[in-house]
């Protein structure tokens, strides 16, 4: 069960294909007079459509004390408005046969719906009204403050890995809002009034700090027609001023150390990364892109093969970058150590790999391998409606455009080995590398560890 | 921009779903359905070789066979297997439960590219080496999740869940460190010439091929699997457990809660009835009973859910929450309250109304990709459901009664076989 649902900010899985995308011509998109922008996709497979509302308004623009607010509001955006009371959104939208949810990250907060498309008229209807007439009172504020405290231990205080992002995050950013984790401390969650939560309505949900995204069995003249119809007569304000509060530069590397139950130990690496700004000029987070690609990209890639299979110093490890954010950027290295191996030893075995990069390059054939994917993926993505919307409102979120994603693509395909090692060279350095370490602590104290081997087998 | 040739069952019961269905020559079942709009082609592979049929003493065979298939073959190397198929851009993916033990691949239609990732995938479905080294260091992977497994309060609910559920029955099992410990190569070796024969392997084909193309993938896919040796052993049936409640000490913070009973099975003609009744219970998402009344209500759960897994023998109905340890107590007897109720009274008719405009409305959903209908139809092929199951779909829900629904549950759903596991909960 996927209930709201919160984004993972370490999606350090995420393969080269992730934020890649195909012809970007049949998209098209209108501004409405406050400043809402719809872009629409036809896709006309299958008789669904998709229905999005992305708000420019993620855990980046909270600050200290009303943590997780971004997040809870999302929460409250189901309990009603003047004229549709709590849980009715709900109702209507299943009713019409659809499903929905809504997610939290850094740099937005977005809801969806996936509609036979007939129902799609409804959606925008709905969508219309809590854009401007949400209640949030305070018995519903205080129900739903439970739920998100309990999604906060199931997702976070529960799950020692995640309690090793969320130090890590707080450890690599000294002043960037990054550093707060997006379901919010508990102890801010605690003390929050649903006050904090109507604020925060007021100041971000607004048509001018939002777009619309549909993509389906649609015609785009009609979607514009009724995006005009519900969303055009919400009135526009001025957007509060966001400040930059742009990261000091870091000197030196940081570290870190979380103590959980847990039986493995586990280690996470984050450099600071540049992200992508301007599609035609940056060349960086391409070959970043396809770096990441080359080391966790596909069946073959370098930290598996290396590392789990060839040495057997990890059981698990992974590599993730995200080349779009509105913030900083981050490329991320994680493993597992093997039985009897130690986060010290997998931390030398990768630095070992990244050192073997630095010094050999990467071979052409990697390149290609690492290319085919991306090709591939371009076709693959097309079987899901819902992932092409994900893909504009990611590329939209961050400041850039839709018509960004076919760029991406060609300055993907350009990248050259050389380009690779350089960005490897450049960027995967201790001064900008923060590492995060778990140590596994016995489920019931009173049982002592044994201590693990100091060399492996 | 290319529009698929392929569309059905836009909410139509009548329209027909073109499931073309055959036997390839090696014995093994074929279920086809063209979707050109996209030049790819999705491949699945199902085997009755899941948990079901592992020895009980080697729970984790099943796993650790399905892992070790693509860890070499014959002609090529596990790292020559991941570039071949990485090099033409494909994808494989796989999943091992209770009954089945699958493999798929991805790939781009195109004659190259499909050419080599389907040679590639028949070499790992037909033609495993099951490598020494690969073997002991999978096997010592494989030990490292379990233990990593026990220590996590969802694992170690469910475990405990489907032991009280199942007790001998090999749906109970789940890998423990020694079981894995007691696995030998041989053991893989031997649980693949016995279970991924060609006569219990179910192939799916869903995209950019014709009926002449898919037959020969089939055969291709199949032809040099291994001939079964005899039917395969017949299981005993499925003991309802007796009613009990199972507290396990764990730190977290949270208490982890399970509650069920095994339930249905595929096939079973209380299928829709169950299924339109669950959606009032607690699977209708954000409007079901038990999120209305544990979530919304009270806010003891950000997860709170019900569903039946039908497997080939009764499968289990799932009832879940996570909550704060303090109030595990107070929020397990509102679901008790909730589940009785639902018990006792059914759906209103204003409920049965919504669940059946969901289901039926929301039929479009469930097969508006290709992936998604690889997976259905692989589920009608794996459990030999009517090729009509699909098209059936909305009509079957349509014609459920609140009588019904009631009769259904109170067949499946007797307190007296109720289980419950508390995970986090009894230390002091």
């Amino acid at each position: 069960m996927k209930n709201r649902m919160f984004r993972c900010m370490f999606a350090l899985l995420a393969a080269v294909a992730a934020s890649s995308a195909g012809a970007q011509t049949d998209v098209q998109e209108r501004t409405l007079a406050n400043g809402l922008r719809v872009i629409v996709k036809e896709d006309h497979r299958a008789p669904t459509a998709v229905h999005m509302v992305w708000y420019r308004a993620g855990s980046m623009d909270e600050v200290s004390g009303t943590s997780g607010v971004a997040h809870v509001l999302e929460h409250m955006m189901f309990k009603g408005t003047r004229t549709v009371k709590s849980g009715e959104f709900s109702r209507r939208i299943a009713a019409a046969g659809g499903r929905e949810n809504a997610f939290t990250n850094r740099d937005y907060t977005a809801y969806f719906q996936q509609v036979p498309k007939a129902a799609l008229p409804l959606m925008l209807r709905l969508e219309a009204d809590r854009m401007s007439n949400l209640l949030v009172t305070k018995p519903e504020f205080s129900q739903e403050i439970k739920v998100v405290m309990e999604e906060r231990r199931l997702r976070t205080d529960d799950q020692p890995r995640a309690l090793v992002a969320e130090a890590l995050n707080a450890e690599a950013y000294v002043a960037h809002p990054y550093r707060r984790p997006v379901i919010g401390w508990m102890n801010d969650l605690a003390n929050m009034s649903y006050v904090d939560a109507r604020n925060w309505y007021v100041r971000w949900y607004l048509p001018n700090n939002a777009f619309v995204v549909v993509v389906g069995d649609v015609k785009a003249d009609e979607v514009f027609a009724l995006a005009q119809k519900y969303y055009g007569a919400i009135k526009a304000r001025p957007l509060p001023e966001r400040k930059p509060q742009l990261e000091p530069e870091q000197r030196g590397v940081r570290r870190l150390v979380v103590k959980a139950p847990a039986e493995l130990p586990y280690l996470l690496m984050g450099w600071k990364c540049p992200v992508l700004r301007d599609a035609d000029k940056d060349w960086q987070p391409y070959a970043l892109e396809v770096l990441t690609g080359v080391l966790d990209g596909n069946e073959s890639a370098r930290l598996n093969q290396s590392l789990v299979r060839d040495h057997r110093l990890a059981s698990e490890v992974g590599a993730g970058y995200d080349t779009t954010a509105r913030g900083p950027g981050m490329c991320f290295i994680e493993g597992t150590p093997s039985q009897g191996r130690s986060t010290a030893e997998l931390e030398a075995g990768l630095r070992a790999e990244l050192a073997r990069l630095v010094r050999d390059g990467v071979g052409e054939d990697e390149l290609a391998r690492v290319k085919a994917q991306l090709v591939a993926a371009q076709v693959f993505k097309r079987d899901s409606i819902f992932g092409q919307a994900m893909e504009i409102g990611q590329f939209e979120s961050a400041g850039l455009s839709y018509r960004d994603i076919d760029r991406v693509l060609d300055g993907l395909k350009a990248v050259s080995a050389e380009q690779v090692r350089a960005v490897a060279k450049q960027y995967f350095v201790d001064d900008q590398l923060s590492v995060g370490v778990l140590e596994p602590q016995p489920l019931d104290p009173a049982r002592a560890r044994p201590a693990p081997p100091a060399m492996g087998h | 921009m290319a529009a698929a040739l392929l569309w059905f069952a836009a909410g139509m019961a009548q329209a027909a779903l073109p499931i073309q269905h055959w036997t390839a020559h090696s014995g093994a079942r074929v279920y086809f359905v063209a979707s050109r709009g996209l030049p790819m082609l999705d491949i699945n592979v199902d085997f009755d070789a899941g948990g079901r049929r592992v020895p009980a003493d080697r729970a984790g065979l099943g796993g650790l066979t399905h892992t070790l298939l693509r860890a070499g073959s014959a002609a090529h190397s596990e790292e020559e297997i991941g570039r071949r198929i990485a090099d033409v851009g494909a994808q494989l993916g796989g999943n091992v439960d209770r009954d089945r033990s699958g493999l798929s691949l991805r790939t781009l239609s195109s004659e190259r590219e499909r050419t080599q990732a389907l040679a590639t995938f028949a070499e790992i479905l037909q033609a495993p080496a099951f490598p020494e080294a690969a073997f002991a260091r999978e096997k010592a992977r494989l030990g490292d999740a379990v233990k990593e497994d026990e220590t996590k309060p969802e694992a170690v609910a469910s475990r405990a869940f489907y032991r009280l559920l199942y007790g001998a029955h090999p749906y109970a099992l789940a890998p423990t460190p020694e079981t894995v410990a007691r696995i030998e190569r041989a053991d893989v070796e031997g649980f693949y010439r016995a279970n991924y024969v060609a006569a219990r392997a179910v192939v799916t084909i869903v995209g950019d091929a014709d009926r002449a193309l898919a037959e020969r993938i089939a055969e291709q896919l199949t032809a040099g699997l291994p001939r079964a040796a005899g039917a395969p052993a017949t299981l005993a049936p499925v003991t309802p457990p007796q009613s009990q409640t199972l507290r396990i000490a764990h730190p977290a913070s949270q208490s982890h809660i399970l509650l069920g009973l095994p339930a249905l099975a595929r096939g079973d003609p209380d299928y829709f009835p169950l299924l339109v009744g669950n959606y009032v219970l607690g699977g209708g998402g954000f409007v079901s009973r038990l999120y209305l009344e544990v979530r919304e209500k009270r806010g003891y759960a950000y997860s709170v859910y019900s569903y039946f897994l039908p497997l080939a023998q009764e499968g289990p109905l799932q009832i879940g929450l996570q909550t704060r340890k303090e109030q595990a107590e107070e929020a397990l007897a509102l679901v008790r309250t909730v589940l009785d109720k639902f018990l006792a009274g059914g759906p209103s008719a204003a409920e049965l109304k919504a669940a059946k405009q969901n289901l039926e409305g929301g039929f479009a959903l469930r097969i508006d990709s290709n992936r998604k209908l690889l997976e259905q139809v692989a589920l009608i092929g794996f459990y030999r459901l009517p090729l009509t199951w699909l098209d059936d779909f909305a009509r079957q829900v349509e014609q459920v009664s609140v009588t019904e629904v009631r009769a259904a549950f109170a067949r499946r759903v007797r307190p007296e076989h109720l289980v419950t596991v508390v995970v986090g909960s009894g230390e002091k």
